[in-house]
């Protein structure tokens, strides 16, 4: 395949902790091809945040990369030092956090910050440089954009300041967006802004978008293919309607049919047992399965199966058993 | 478990959480079990370990001085004369007796009066930290807690305060309680004077810490509620809120202990604190400080040291555990 | 039988003006923000009555005022025939708000740290001077957790576990109402599960009634009996869960259901919302909601709706049918 932009094969995150190493990512791999959006999803803790924080290459210690690569483009980044990195940051991947004020500075005019990123990426003057960031700006949803860049990010409300971490984040044309959670701190009518603006943008210039989210529904509106995470392994990857309407993986179905408009009011919920394990005690075997409803002897002794970007979809030795 | 995780021999051995329950947010357990790795820290920190144990020696030495001291330098009786301004580690020209830190003028081991002397500095510290953290953390709570203009004339006072050096606080009630205690019992009321200089001086820190943690655990639901459960505004803040802001508490009272006995030292020094008849590490200095010139270098040199080292290893501990219970600052 | 709660003409203004010398000193006029403005509606006995809507909406104001932990500006609550504010009897208000519990979003920050989980599940009892021996682990085991628990401190717990805990705790004071201030916000949708499913069966057990917070439609779709919509303070819809989903009738509640992400919703374009929320100090003149209102004429913009009994629910717009 010629068009992938990200491939990431068998990627492990560790942290060196008093209670052991711990593993927040174990044998990740996945693949987000041209102009495609990829939606990873996984319960509080289940390491979507290091996975996308392992591909920017923004890991904090002490947690590192211990094993498995990262491609960007066909070129191998996860062995950069720091300095070449930055520039593929800037340059080739953009990102979008959960708070938009983590990425902005509260000193500068969002217009300098913008002009400021690309001059350093591309090879054009300043005054070129500042129509771009008014072109930008306006491309995200800014009214009035060629005064508001003279604004600082207080003066924004919480949406826009989002939109104008997007148009940052887009404005040295990367090829890779990481977005995580960037509508989870939005009310649901500026979420479905900030969500079509998204899909717009990756539609119009084949950006390939890593979306790291919680909510099931977004994932289904939003994205192409889905990963799903289980205590820092991948549990089930695959095209988004078929995880979501077929999921094979006990978890994904335990996880399907626990949201509330599967159960079409006034019914019970459908509820998986427990919570997921800390990485500290995480038990042998299969990671789900002290929760799994068809766990069996070989899922308490041996790992899941590893998923590799191209096989199957469930990681799970007896996937699909339980039946849709 | 696997291998990675074999060779923690330091692992924290009461943690009922670590093992027990699951959870999902280790990230938050993790600040909690601050308390289990108190210990696992301590023993990484060389500095930790060298002050406390400098500390803890300075302080055992001072309660266990009536043990340890070669003589009793408040006793008359066992003291000679003949001794006077013998130097350290040589035979008295005169009597032949050997003192490790030499003898002051009077003949006093300046060895046992450095013991002597570290209890009272060490007695009015503590005393003055205690008067000021009641003080300061009840001030704190009701400014946090209650608010309004209460809240706003406690801090007020506060900040007044603080715009004094804390000495010159400590010298002014000082110089007033000594206009209004009879002269017989000056010495006697001098010490308790001190701690009550001092611990006003130094109520202001509490206060504000303490009414800062306030003002953010009762925004927090649990605060929320026990009012919705009928508590009191006193049962709050003495059951809910107290237990939860003594961390910081903890900082500051280590950290104020070494202000309050190089504050003693000051005041004894400048000759407003501690009366020769129960001279403390300061009054020593101060007596010492005059034979400086004469050659007797001991007599100042000691009491110096010590007073040093035991400010700078309180002050050292109080700085550790502020990492230790801040994991923001790590 | 009447309603357990009723609420009428509620108002709540929070003063949000700078520190007064800054006010002086920079001739800024007083900023009042009204939270809730002229809020009525009722709660049926032993039914979940749901409020929606956006951030900054007044739902958690509205909350803490039926649970009596905010005064209000204007307006009464009656809970039981009873109103606080002009009740002579101390006795009938206290006994009153006993049976008013409270869950709260956070989990983490709904129970003491330093207390055992046994003392804060009896705190309604013994902060009252009552006795509580073996309540805590009675409760515990019908929350689903063990009793044995009484003993643990709360950082041993999960974040749903922690959240029956909450439960656990208001059931202590043996509730009539209990307000569910987003209770599963902060949870994974497979541990929401099983705290919607224990709220469910409790209200069952015990004939309770929740007052239902959330900005989730998908969980109100769920739980609720009776759905209310506020915006911006008011409120501007309320209608049975089904005549409220099948037909919403005011075009800010038609705006949410459309933009909330569907979980079949492959693909979906959607045409997204126009604006945001106005500024909650200066609030659009008549109808609140009119900047953002595909279909709003020149009253909207003049005359304030009042709820109107339109179908099987109340809304408040002139337009709706
Ligand atoms: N410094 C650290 N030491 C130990 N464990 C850590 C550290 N940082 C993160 N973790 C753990 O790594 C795991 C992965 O965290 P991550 O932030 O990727 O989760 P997430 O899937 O993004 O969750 P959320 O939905 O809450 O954002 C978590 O279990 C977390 O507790
Ligand atoms: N103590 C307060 N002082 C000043 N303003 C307040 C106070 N409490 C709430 N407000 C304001 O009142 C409005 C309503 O707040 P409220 O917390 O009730 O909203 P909400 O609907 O619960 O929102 P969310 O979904 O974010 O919880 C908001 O604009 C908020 O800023
Ligand atoms: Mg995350
Ligand atoms: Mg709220």
């Amino acid at each position: 395949m010629t068009d992938t932009v990200l491939k990431v094969v068998n990627l492990t995150v560790k942290i060196p902790t008093r209670q052991g190493v711990l593993r927040p990512v174990d044998k990740l791999s996945l693949e987000i091809a041209k102009g495609k959006i990829l939606g990873v999803v996984g319960e509080s803790g289940a390491g979507k945040s290091m996975t996308g924080n392992a591909v920017i290459g923004l890991l904090d210690p002490p947690a590192h990369i211990s094993g498995g690569e990262i491609w960007l483009n066909g070129k191998r980044i996860d062995t950069l030092t720091r300095e070449p990195m930055r520039a593929v940051r800037g340059k080739q991947i953009g990102m979008v956090f959960q708070d938009p004020l983590t990425s902005l500075n509260p000193l500068l005019p969002i217009g300098d910050q913008l002009t400021e990123t690309m001059l350093e990426h591309l090879d054009i003057s300043a005054s070129e440089a500042e129509k771009r960031a008014i072109a930008a700006l306006e491309e995200v949803g800014i009214p009035g954009a060629a005064e508001r860049i003279k604004s600082y990010p207080h003066e924004f409300s919480g949406g826009m300041r989002q939109r104008v971490v997007i148009a940052l984040a887009l404005c040295a044309e990367p090829s890779l967006v990481v977005a995580d959670e960037p509508t989870t701190a939005l009310d649901v009518s500026v979420q479905a802004q900030i969500i079509a603006l998204l899909k717009r943008l990756c539609a119009e210039r084949g950006t390939a978008i890593m979306l790291i989210t919680h909510d099931m529904g977004v994932i289904a509106e939003t994205a192409d293919d889905v990963a799903v995470m289980y205590a820092g392994r991948m549990a089930e990857l695959g095209p988004v309607r078929d995880v979501l309407t077929r999921p094979t993986h006990p978890y994904t179905q335990g996880l399907m049919a626990s949201t509330p408009l599967a159960a079409k009011g006034g019914k019970r919920l459908n509820q998986i047992p427990g919570a997921m394990p800390r990485l500290t005690e995480l038990p042998a075997g299969c990671a789900f399965h002290p929760r799994c409803p068809i766990a069996k002897d070989k899922c308490r002794a041996d790992p899941a199966p590893t998923l590799g970007a191209g096989d199957g979809r469930a990681a799970c030795w007896f996937a699909g058993e339980a039946g849709p | 478990m696997s291998q990675e995780t074999k060779g923690q021999n330091h692992q924290p051995a009461t943690s009922p959480g670590e093992t027990s329950q699951a959870g999902n947010r280790l990230t938050r357990a993790w600040s909690r079990a601050a308390g289990s790795d108190f210990i696992w820290s301590f023993k990484r920190s060389p500095v930790a370990v060298v002050s406390f144990l400098v500390a803890l020696g300075l302080v055992l030495g001072a309660v266990l001085a009536p043990l340890f001291a070669p003589h009793n330098p408040f006793d008359p009786a066992t003291l000679n004369l003949m001794n006077g301004f013998s130097s350290p580690m040589q035979p008295n020209a005169f009597t032949g007796e050997v003192f490790w830190l030499g003898t002051d003028d009077q003949g006093r081991d300046v060895f046992s009066t450095i013991l002597y002397g570290m209890r009272i500095s060490l007695f009015v510290g503590f005393a003055a930290v205690a008067f000021a953290m009641v003080l300061g953390v009840t001030l704190g709570l009701i400014a946090g807690y209650v608010g309004g203009w209460i809240g706003a004339v406690i801090m007020r006072i506060a900040d007044v305060q603080l715009t004094f050096p804390g000495i010159l606080v400590a010298m002014l009630i000082f110089g007033i309680a000594k206009g209004f205690t009879p002269l017989e019992q000056r010495d006697e009321m001098a010490i308790w004077v001190l701690i009550i200089a001092i611990g006003l001086s130094e109520w202001v820190q509490f206060a504000r810490v303490v009414r800062g943690a306030t003002m953010v655990e009762k925004g927090k639901e649990y605060v929320q509620a026990a009012r919705l459960n009928g508590r009191g505004a006193g049962g709050i803040m003495i059951r809910h809120i107290l237990p939860n802001v003594l961390g910081p508490v903890l900082v500051i009272a280590t950290i104020s202990l070494a202000l309050a006995i190089i504050a003693e030292a000051t005041l004894s020094f400048l000759g407003v604190g501690a009366p020769p008849t129960q001279p403390s590490l300061g009054t020593l200095i101060r007596i010492g400080q005059g034979y400086l010139f004469s050659g007797e270098w001991w007599i100042l040199l000691f009491p110096s040291v010590t007073l040093l080292a035991l400010a700078l290893s309180v002050n050292l501990l109080g700085d550790w555990l502020r990492d230790v219970l801040n994991p923001r600052l790590r | 039988m009447s309603d357990l709660v009723e609420v009428k003409n509620l108002v709540r203004d929070f003063d949000v003006s700078a520190p007064w010398l800054n006010r002086v000193l920079e001739r800024k006029p007083k900023a009042i923000l009204q939270a809730v403005s002229n809020v009525s509606f009722n709660i049926a006995r032993n039914s979940v009555y749901a409020l929606v809507g956006e951030s900054g909406s007044g739902k958690s104001t509205i909350g803490k005022i039926i649970v009596g932990l905010l005064p209000p500006t204007a307006g009464t609550i009656k809970i039981d025939g009873i109103d606080p504010a002009h009740e002579p009897d101390k006795a009938k208000i206290a006994a009153m708000q006993v049976g008013i519990q409270m869950i709260f979003q956070d989990p983490y920050a709904s129970l003491n740290p330093r207390w055992k989980v046994g003392d804060i599940i009896a705190e309604p009892v013994t902060a009252r001077g009552g006795k509580a021996d073996g309540l805590a682990q009675k409760l515990l085991e019908q929350v689903g957790l063990s009793g044995a628990d009484v003993n643990k401190y709360p950082h041993e717990f999960s974040g749903g576990q922690r959240q029956r805990i909450c439960i656990a705790r208001a059931l202590a004071a043996e509730p009539k109402l209990i307000v569910c201030d987003e209770p599963t916000s902060a949870l994974d949708v497979s541990v929401q599960a099983q705290v919607l499913n224990l709220m469910s069966d409790l209200r069952e057990e015990f004939g309770l009634t929740y007052l239902f917070i959330s900005h989730d439609l998908t969980i109100v779709q769920h739980m609720a009996d009776t759905v209310g919509v506020l915006y911006l303070g008011r409120l501007i819809e309320e209608a049975p869960r089904e005549a409220l989903f099948a037909d919403p009738k005011h075009p800010y509640t038609k705006m949410l259901l459309e933009a909330a992400p569907k979980l079949d919703g492959f693909g979906r374009e959607v045409e997204p919302p126009k604006g945001e929320i106005p500024d909650p100090i200066h609030p659009p003149t008549g109808c609140a909601y009119h900047p953002r209102c595909p279909i709003a004429v020149d009253r909207c913009t003049k005359e304030r709706p009042e709820m109107e009994q339109k179908g099987k629910g109340r809304v408040a717009c002139f337009l709706a049918v």
